[in-house]
């Protein structure tokens, strides 16, 4: 338990109070966006898929307010969290689940293949697995031309059990690549608990020393542990010290997407996580350290209201013209396959 | 002028871009410190060194994802991937991340990158180490697919596909790497999605790609000879972009439609082309198009067997003659 900082002065750990309110705002805002995306699919106006990180904020308001900018976010088709966390706003990540013209990629995407490269955001990977080998080519070119960004791909428990998870690994231990490996672990590769499908118990941090790393596992509930975490891996990265693999515990409160009622799940078990709820951990975080009530219902009010104003964007926004199809198939912006 | 083996062309073409852009790497399994398995790279290492030309794992997934992320956020791989039949390790990338991330963001990822992979038969590998794969790639939209025949081209497309702003898998064949042929001095750049008629003729025309190309020109000549045809030879070259006007221009010269693939036969190259002329030169053929390819089976590892299933000068001859005559 951190002490609770003198009334009226300024909070002075590590962390610090501004990058406090940053990790929270960016916490409930992932909250409010993922549940909005939920109720906007309860309304069927979230089409297709979707895969919601409820329950999982901490990891990517963690990570990203660890980055600089330029650094690089690789996510998987569970994205959406990451996407926002880099600063993409709420209406271009909704648009694009309700596959409107305001979307990120203007409905050609779709909620798995979130991309939004001026935030940093390299996008989304829907097959388990590629984006790991993708990370180790983009910090390959960092190493090459002497960049001091650093490559992040996060991914859940069940990629550990996938070959391009391992090729990876082994490639960023050799070549020494500024990488960060970071796993989700949810508990539940899909509907299937990870633990009755891993010859370990831990799947990312018990396979660290097969490939030369050190073994990290934290609680990825807890924003304060994965920013110092995360801080800790970048440093190393930009030292030219290598890759680093971390594994976040963590819960998704929902199912595996928007089909899954998540009825596979022993009674108690997400109650008793939501105990261990991100935000509301987060939230007695802060006011342990003095912030007041006011403060934290500020931020919440805005973000409520970004969300807000987000949905009735999207809501109002058409879909995309039919002159988009067959775009952007080649670099040359068209689909010419023959003259 | 010189002349110059297929195999050497390459090591020549990638040294003719890496000396140009800096921003040109080169990975791959054995193709650093051993030059390759078919010494195709051989001097690389030693002429660019250690941080552009780079021994990798056995980690197909891993050579082709590091090579798009590289490709992504600035620099042109040219990525190996020893046999071709190894896509099937890694398609995913060739499928589903080189091809879509473009279309997928909206315009907002690039890919400049190219796989080089020895492709084809001749070798007496069997099933799994000769197979022409060319069309598990041609079918993929946001790919460029192109396949030379000669040194010369090999240089040319080679620095076509590593200037190209699309991912661009260039096939080798790697019972052309011995062969010989006269390559010009200096750079040598080629535009992809261009046809190259290589012999004239009025009487039918015949179409290849890679290893077939030098058969169906002994083909032509055998045809002239001993049967008074005129065969024009067409060299595909590039399937993706595919030179159509220049396969049609053929035909409608030549009325009559042969293809040479090595593929096994269905959906094979030739397949998507007489589509294309069935719909768009119907009228001026004067006979069914022809598919000259491998039969529906895998490859056998025996010579003699082998032998059988390739289409073969004798298997060209008889079938342009005998279409012709009937």
């Amino acid at each position: 338990m951190k002490p609770r900082a003198e009334k009226g002065l300024p909070l002075n750990d590590d962390i610090g109070e501004a990058k406090r309110l940053d990790l929270y705002r960016s916490q409930v805002r992932l909250r409010e966006a993922e549940q909005r995306a939920y109720d906007l699919f309860l309304q069927n106006l979230v089409k297709g898929t979707s895969h919601l990180s409820l329950g999982q904020e901490a990891i990517a308001a963690g990570f990203a307010e660890a980055m600089e900018k330029g650094d690089l976010s690789f996510c998987t088709y569970r994205g959406h969290a990451h996407t926002l966390a880099r600063g993409v706003s709420v209406e271009k990540v909704l648009g694009e689940l309700m596959q409107r013209d305001n979307g990120l990629m203007r409905g050609k995407g779709g909620s798995m293949h979130l991309t939004s490269e001026e935030h940093g955001v390299m996008g989304c990977y829907a097959i388990i697995g590629a984006h790991l080998p993708i990370a180790c080519g983009a910090a390959w070119r960092a190493q090459y031309k002497g960049d001091k960004d650093v490559s992040v791909a996060f991914f859940g428990d069940g990629t550990t059990n996938i070959g391009a998870f391992h090729e990876a690994l082994n490639f960023a231990a050799i070549w020494k690549l500024p990488v960060v490996f970071v796993c989700e672990n949810n508990l539940y590769m899909e509907y299937t608990p990870i633990a009755d499908v891993t010859a370990v118990p831990q799947p990312a941090a018990d396979r660290a020393s097969a490939y030369g790393l050190e073994r990290i596992l934290i609680d990825g509930n807890d924003a304060d542990v994965v920013y110092r975490t995360a801080k800790k891996a970048f440093a190393k990265a930009r030292a030219g010290e290598g890759p680093s693999l971390i594994e976040c515990l963590t819960y998704r409160h929902s199912g595996h997407s928007r089909a899954d009622p998540a009825k596979y799940r022993p009674e108690g078990e997400l109650e008793k996580w939501k105990e261990h709820d991100p935000v509301k951990l987060y939230r007695e975080r802060l006011k342990q350290f003095g912030v007041t009530d006011g403060a934290i219902e500020k931020i919440e009010a805005e973000v409520r209201r970004e969300v807000d104003e987000a949905t009735e964007a999207c809501k109002a926004a058409p879909l995309p013209p039919a002159e988009i199809l067959t775009t952007d198939v080649y670099a040359d912006g068209g689909w010419a396959w023959r003259n | 002028m010189a002349e110059l083996t297929y195999r050497d062309a390459v090591a020549r073409g990638i040294a003719q871009e890496m000396a140009r852009d800096p921003d040109v790497v080169f990975l791959g399994e054995d193709v650093a410190k051993a030059g390759g398995v078919f010494k195709a790279t051989v001097g690389l290492y030693e002429q660019f060194g250690p941080l552009r030309v780079r021994d990798t794992p056995i980690s197909e997934q891993a050579i082709l994802g590091a090579a798009m992320g590289a490709a992504m956020t600035g620099l042109k791989p040219i990525a190996e991937i020893m046999f071709s039949d190894f896509f099937a390790v890694c398609f995913d990338y060739i499928a589903n991340e080189f091809p879509k991330s473009r279309y997928m963001s909206n315009g907002q990822t690039k890919c400049p990158l190219v796989v080089r992979t020895g492709n084809g038969a001749g070798s007496r590998f069997g099933a799994q180490h000769s197979q022409s794969v060319e069309n598990w790639c041609m079918m993929i939209p946001g790919l460029k697919v192109v396949a030379p025949s000669s040194p010369r081209d090999v240089i040319g497309l080679l620095a076509a596909a590593v200037r190209d702003p699309d991912p661009v898998i260039f096939f080798e064949h790697k019972s052309l790497y011995p062969i010989k042929g006269e390559v010009p001095d200096g750079e040598i750049v080629d535009t992809l999605g261009t046809a190259k008629i290589l012999r004239p003729g009025k009487d039918a025309s015949i179409l290849a790609l890679a290893l077939m190309v030098p058969r169906a020109l002994e083909a032509a000549e055998r045809l002239q000879a001993e049967f008074g045809i005129d065969a024009e030879v067409v060299d595909v070259r590039s399937l993706v972009p595919l030179d159509t006007q220049t396969i049609l221009d053929s035909v409608r010269r030549t009325h009559r439609l042969f293809t040479v693939e090595e593929n096994p036969r269905l959906c094979g190259w030739g397949a998507e082309i007489v589509s294309i002329v069935a719909d768009e030169a119907f009228y001026d053929l004067d006979g069914p198009p022809v598919r000259i390819t491998t039969p529906h089976i895998p490859l056998p590892a025996n010579d003699f067997l082998e032998d059988m299933v390739l289409p073969t000068v004798d298997r060209i001859v008889e079938t342009v003659q005998r279409s012709l005559r009937s």
